[in-house]
């Protein structure tokens, strides 16, 4: 059971239980909808863009522990960086958790690095990149008239 | 003598049905023999796909070692034989679902084609713009997919039969929307997801009195209880070997033959046709016209096999084996602080669904399946009845002949652990 540890700690459950910036954001420029058709899981994510940078992010929607927690620790660690930092993050993110090394020069992951065990759950590696590839695609919008700043 | 001798006999009798020589069955299964993560496999995902029988397996091997030829073409020995053999699954098939005829029996590659053949043929021949198409909540999407396919290309209507929250069709509501525009009523005979058995019977008296044909997805159903097509009188049924202890890639679309008559064809190719030309060609009899291309021959003997494997053990005694673990399981789920079985109908079989509180079913079989457990978790292909119970997903253990109580402990004792390792 040592191996379900390394997927289920004790960060993870707290994330799980009391996930932090889950709420509908008013005033938000950028969201993005992610929806996992296999499992079902969706999330909505929110973020407040100001010259550049992620002033407030959020996130709301259901799914398992790691795609709670996951999202949960997301927007902790997307408050303060910049559009570049994000996706920057995103890429090392992705790379820690499909074991795909060939990524740019390392990234300290920080909190996020408890969610390292899942790259040994391949059949969890979704769930856990879910709210990543929401980042992603709300990242992306950038042209959209809507999210300029 | 005699009344000393018949309660024996009734007492074995009674053990045939109520007992099943599990041991000695599990022992037909060589992939049971295995330890996953270190704890022996316990395999509970019966409704997406089955174990195989050393019977199916070496019945593959050896038409692929002795047999191994084309269909219907050949004036070769191999040939023959391998016709021999396919033909003679056909028979097998006829006599499993008490068709009247073999012609009314079409080889697919699962209940999925089936039902997109009758959608793709009898579909787009018969229903037209505005005219409808009765489902239920809780069909599989293979038995929803297929319909709105076709709505979109015809215009059709689907209506839907909507479910109780035990996991029962809602009759007078299919009675309701049973109308003069319905012209085709398409069922699971028994829900993948809730573990529901259908009144079939019911369903189709309802629909022939108002002259409207009745298909059932019988794909869970064809494993579990025993399936009469007359008795039924269903216009058609579906299912796939590979739920009945067979390959994958083979399956049964069953048509009565008033129906298989009158279709156009579904795929157009070789062994399909009585004569080509470029100006026209003329297709062969029912089933051939709906067999274009050479089909799938060692799934069909392994299929075959599979029947064979059933027969021998007893569908009733089969269904009566599974019904006792169920019952056993559904008795257990009950003692778990927190779980909560989903669909309780009274005539149900062979799945249990659940959920556990603040936990969601994904993270129920990650760790189950550390311990050895095979469960199913997701919507399960399933979707609006997913909806139905605001649930995003349930976990699923869904039982086959082989399956015994010793496993249901397991998995409670899998369960209560799950609860464990998240701290409740």
């Amino acid at each position: 059971m040592s191996d379900l540890r390394d997927l289920y700690q004790e960060v993870i459950f707290d994330h799980n239980r009391n996930p932090r910036n889950c709420y509908c954001m008013k005033g938000a420029n950028r969201t993005a909808e992610g929806f996992n058709p296999l499992c079902g899981d969706r999330l909505t994510l929110y973020l407040k863009v100001e010259d550049g940078r992620i002033a407030e992010a959020s996130f709301q929607g259901s799914g398992c522990a790691i795609s709670t927690a996951s999202a949960s620790l997301m927007t902790e660690a997307l408050k303060g960086k910049s559009l570049e930092e994000a996706e920057r993050l995103f890429q090392a993110f992705h790379g820690r958790i499909t074991r795909d090394t060939g990524a740019a020069a390392p990234v300290d992951l920080g909190k996020l690095e408890v969610l390292s065990g899942v790259s040994e759950f391949p059949t969890r590696v979704k769930c856990a990149t879910l709210a990543w590839h929401t980042l992603n695609a709300a990242l992306e919008d950038k042209d959209e008239p809507a999210t300029t700043e | 003598m005699s009344s000393v001798k018949e309660p024996v006999e009734r007492r074995l009798q009674g053990e045939a049905v109520s007992a099943l020589d599990v041991a000695r069955i599990r022992a037909d299964f060589p992939i049971l023999d295995q330890q996953v993560y270190g704890k022996p496999l316990v395999y509970l995902d019966n409704a997406a796909t089955t174990q195989k029988p050393r019977a199916v397996i070496d019945a593959v091997t050896r038409y692929y070692e002795h047999d191994n030829s084309n269909v219907h073409r050949g004036v070769h020995a191999l040939s023959q034989r391998a016709t021999e053999e396919y033909e003679g699954v056909r028979e097998k098939v006829r006599a499993f679902l008490n068709a009247r005829s073999v012609r009314e029996l079409v080889f697919v590659r699962g209940a999925t084609e089936a039902i997109n053949l009758v959608a793709a043929t009898f579909g787009r021949m018969r229903i037209r713009e505005g005219e409808e198409i009765l489902l239920t909540e809780m069909e599989h999407h293979s038995n929803i997919v297929p319909w709105q396919l076709l709505a979109e290309q015809t215009g059709a209507v689907l209506k839907v039969v909507p479910i109780t929250d035990s996991g029962e069709l809602v009759m007078e509501e299919f009675e309701r929307l049973l109308g003069p525009r319905t012209r085709l009523v398409a069922v699971a005979h028994l829900s993948n997801a809730l573990g529901t058995i259908n009144p079939a019977r019911r369903i189709i008296g309802l629909a022939h009195a108002q002259g409207v044909p009745v298909l059932l997805d019988g794909a869970q159903a064809a494993p579990h209880i025993r399936v009469d097509v007359q008795e039924l009188d269903c216009d058609f049924y579906a299912f796939s070997g590979h739920k009945l202890y067979g390959p994958t890639g083979i399956g049964i679309l069953y048509g009565k033959e008033k129906w298989l008559e009158d279709m156009p064809p579904y795929q157009g190719g070789g062994e399909m046709i009585r004569q080509v030309s470029f100006k026209r060609s003329t297709y062969g009899d029912i089933p051939a016209k709906f067999e274009a291309g050479t089909p799938n021959i060692a799934g069909a003997i392994g299929l075959g096999a599979a029947i064979d494997y059933i027969q021998a053990i007893g569908l009733d005694a089969i269904a009566a084996h599974e019904h006792a673990v169920l019952e056993y399981a559904l008795a257990a789920a009950e003692e778990v602080p927190g779980m909560r079985v989903v669909g309780c109908a009274r005539a149900k079989a062979s799945i249990l669904s659940f959920v556990l509180e603040g936990i969601h079913p994904h993270d129920i079989g990650t760790i189950l399946d550390r311990q050895g457990l095979a469960v199913r978790a997701g919507h399960h292909c399933a979707m609006p009845v997913m909806e139905h119970y605001g649930l995003p997903a349930t976990a699923r253990a869904s039982f086959a002949v082989y399956n015994t109580r010793e496993e249901v402990d397991a998995l409670m004792a899998g369960i209560r652990k799950v609860r464990e390792v998240f701290g409740q």
